[in-house]
């Protein structure tokens, strides 16, 4: 039957609030926490977000008569409280999977956390967490390699991979830098890393460091009888620029790249990734900006929905925080959102995060990088909570040593490989942390010394962005 | 120099990946290790190799893998049967994660004589 075009402003909540619609597996769905203005009813703002990320404007227009709207209208088919949070509440909204393009997570994030976060009958407005239907995900190229893929490449079983980043984190030349590289890499890393906001500046330009780089990977290996690599960080002003310097990497033979998907755009990303899958390079991803983003607990993204993307994306090792370090990030959702980058079915667990079950299909896995302020007195707790299919990355924990680069990192393996062989031999890591590591330093000057330089250092603040639980 | 005293000379060693910086293994320690492989439920197997191609990717087998093997002894036996039968090639034992298409565990256990 035809609609009649009726001109002004009517309530959204007549058209996109749905208690009763049951969402269909195909439908992406999302979990947003809603701070509303004083005054307006709960349904009417809930409807509003469910309106403006998907078909609705704020008035009635005619030209919505050419088309079945009800097809392709987002619906809020959910209200529920806050756990211990009076002012907002979580609305749950279903979105048809036509509203979305194949494969493009931009254009998910364009629909999804567009204009509605300016919203004006809106005070706050948080993406906690999205469904991304089995429909949708099949169409995502996912990680260029995955985690089974990287540890074959790498030639590295039964532990999480030990890195870490290049410090100072600029102003090195290149060949200084390549030293640094080779010391870490000698001493018993399997990863050296960019800093982020390395890329091509004046004092050293790319080609230069990817040569030098190259060579202290290539020697390093020689010298160790194992494989290494160090994340060349290919993030660039332009995608041009940015494959050019990929495919530099790729004829030094280097076996990892770097980009940073935030500020680097999720197109770029998308589009780097693809070239790892077609050219055999593992593809490290970094975060910045992310907490920007994800850090206030009632407004912006948050970063299990930032992972997630990622995984669709395509990247083979993320950066998850680290829990016990310098940065931001409790345990339970830390957990939570590791999960959704290395499984392939979480279900919905309100007590790490996950507000839906969520199916990855045949999607690869990507490694969770812990990285920033840790420390070997902190390896137990790593071990524990990130388990084998992580990186764990220490900077300042490597150069940081009186004897060197190539001392802090010998002592990390041993820390590492200590807890590993501890927790396989059925040891509680975490509880015996202090005899494991003292243990393993009767055999190991490097570590004995790194204990005591590192005894005292601890980053015990409160968590800012809390989950939301009585 | 009172400040160099103090520091080390970190000599580069040449290390087989996973446990290469651990000191070798005492015998009861190689049985937790083959403990921890069946409790996981995959499968152990065996490989050796000449030192001179230890970054290859593929070693030899030793026999085939011992699928569904739960017998600590019997994993023992043959990682010394290898090892007798190739007393200049490194040995390593592996428990292979059919789930995953990977190596859960994978360390050496007797170095090339």
């Amino acid at each position: 039957m035809s609609k009649k075009f009726d001109a002004g402003v009517k309530e959204y909540r007549d058209t996109y609030w749905t208690p009763d619609y049951v969402p269909l597996d195909t439908d992406l769905l999302a979990c947003f926490k809603v701070t509303g203005q004083e005054g307006v009813p709960r349904e009417e703002v809930a409807a509003a977000v469910a309106a403006e990320s998907s078909t609705g404007t704020w008035s009635a227009v005619w030209s919505e008569l050419l088309t079945d709207l009800d097809f392709y209208k987002g619906r809020c088919y959910r209200i529920e409280d806050v756990p211990g949070d009076k002012e907002s509440f979580y609305a749950f909204i279903a979105y048809p999977l036509d509203l979305f393009e194949e494969g493009s997570i931009t254009n998910v994030l364009t629909s999804l956390v567009g204009n509605v976060f300016g919203f004006k009958a809106l005070r706050h407005l948080r993406l906690e967490d999205i469904r991304f239907p089995m429909a949708f995900i099949k169409t995502c190229p996912g990680p260029p390699n995955g985690i089974c893929v990287e540890r074959d490449r790498m030639n590295k079983y039964g532990r999480p991979l030990l890195g870490c980043t290049i410090k100072p984190k600029l102003g090195l030349s290149g060949k200084n830098y390549g030293r640094v590289v080779y010391e870490c890499l000698r001493g018993g890393l399997d990863f050296t890393k960019d800093d982020e906001n390395i890329n091509s500046q004046p004092f050293q330009r790319w080609q230069n460091r990817f040569e030098f780089v190259a060579e202290a990977v290539q020697l390093a290996q020689e010298e160790t009888g194992e494989k290494k690599g160090h994340y060349l960080n290919c993030t660039a002003a332009t995608p041009e620029e940015m494959y050019e310097r990929a495919e530099f990497a790729k004829e030094l033979g280097q076996p990892i790249i770097m980009h940073d998907y935030i500020t680097g755009g999720f197109t770029a990303n998308t589009g780097l990734s693809k070239w790892c899958r077609k050219n055999g390079m593992l593809l490290h991803i970094h975060r910045a900006m992310h907490a920007v983003i994800d850090r206030h607990p009632k407004h912006g993204i948050h970063f299990r929905v930032l992972a997630k993307c990622l995984r669709l994306s395509g990247g083979d090792q993320l950066h998850t925080g680290t829990v016990v370090g310098k940065l931001e990030g409790d345990r339970q959702t830390t957990l939570g959102f590791i999960d959704q980058l290395r499984e392939s079915f979480i279900p919905e667990d309100r007590s790490r995060g996950n507000f839906f079950d969520q199916d990855w299909g045949s999607m690869p896995g990507v490694f969770a990088v812990a990285s920033g302020g840790i420390h070997v007195w902190h390896m137990p707790a790593l071990v524990a909570i990130f388990g084998d299919d992580s990186v764990l990355q220490f900077g300042g924990g490597t150069h940081g040593h009186p004897w060197g680069s190539a001392a802090g990192a010998a002592a990390n393996r041993v820390a590492l490989e200590a807890c590993v062989k501890a927790r396989n031999a059925g040891r509680e890591i975490e509880k015996e942390s202090r005899d494991i590591l003292l243990e393993a330093a009767k055999h190991s000057p490097e570590l004995a010394i790194a204990l005591e330089t590192w005894k005292e250092i601890k980053f015990e603040f409160d968590t800012v962005d809390k989950l939301d639980v009585n | 120099m009172p400040f160099m005293s103090t520091v080390g000379d970190y000599q580069t060693v040449a290390t087989l990946e996973t446990f290469g910086f651990l000191p070798p293994f005492s015998q009861d320690e190689i049985y937790d290790q083959i403990a921890y492989i069946i409790a996981q439920g995959w499968s152990p197997l065996v490989e050796h190799v000449h030192p001179s191609r230890s970054m290859a990717t593929y070693w030899s087998f030793w026999k085939l893998p011992f699928f569904g093997e739960k017998d600590l002894g019997v994993i023992v036996s043959e990682l010394e049967a290898c090892h007798r039968a190739y007393p200049d090639h490194h040995v390593r034992l592996v428990g292979y994660d059919a789930y995953t298409q990977s190596q859960g565990s994978c360390f050496v256990v007797f170095e090339a004589r």
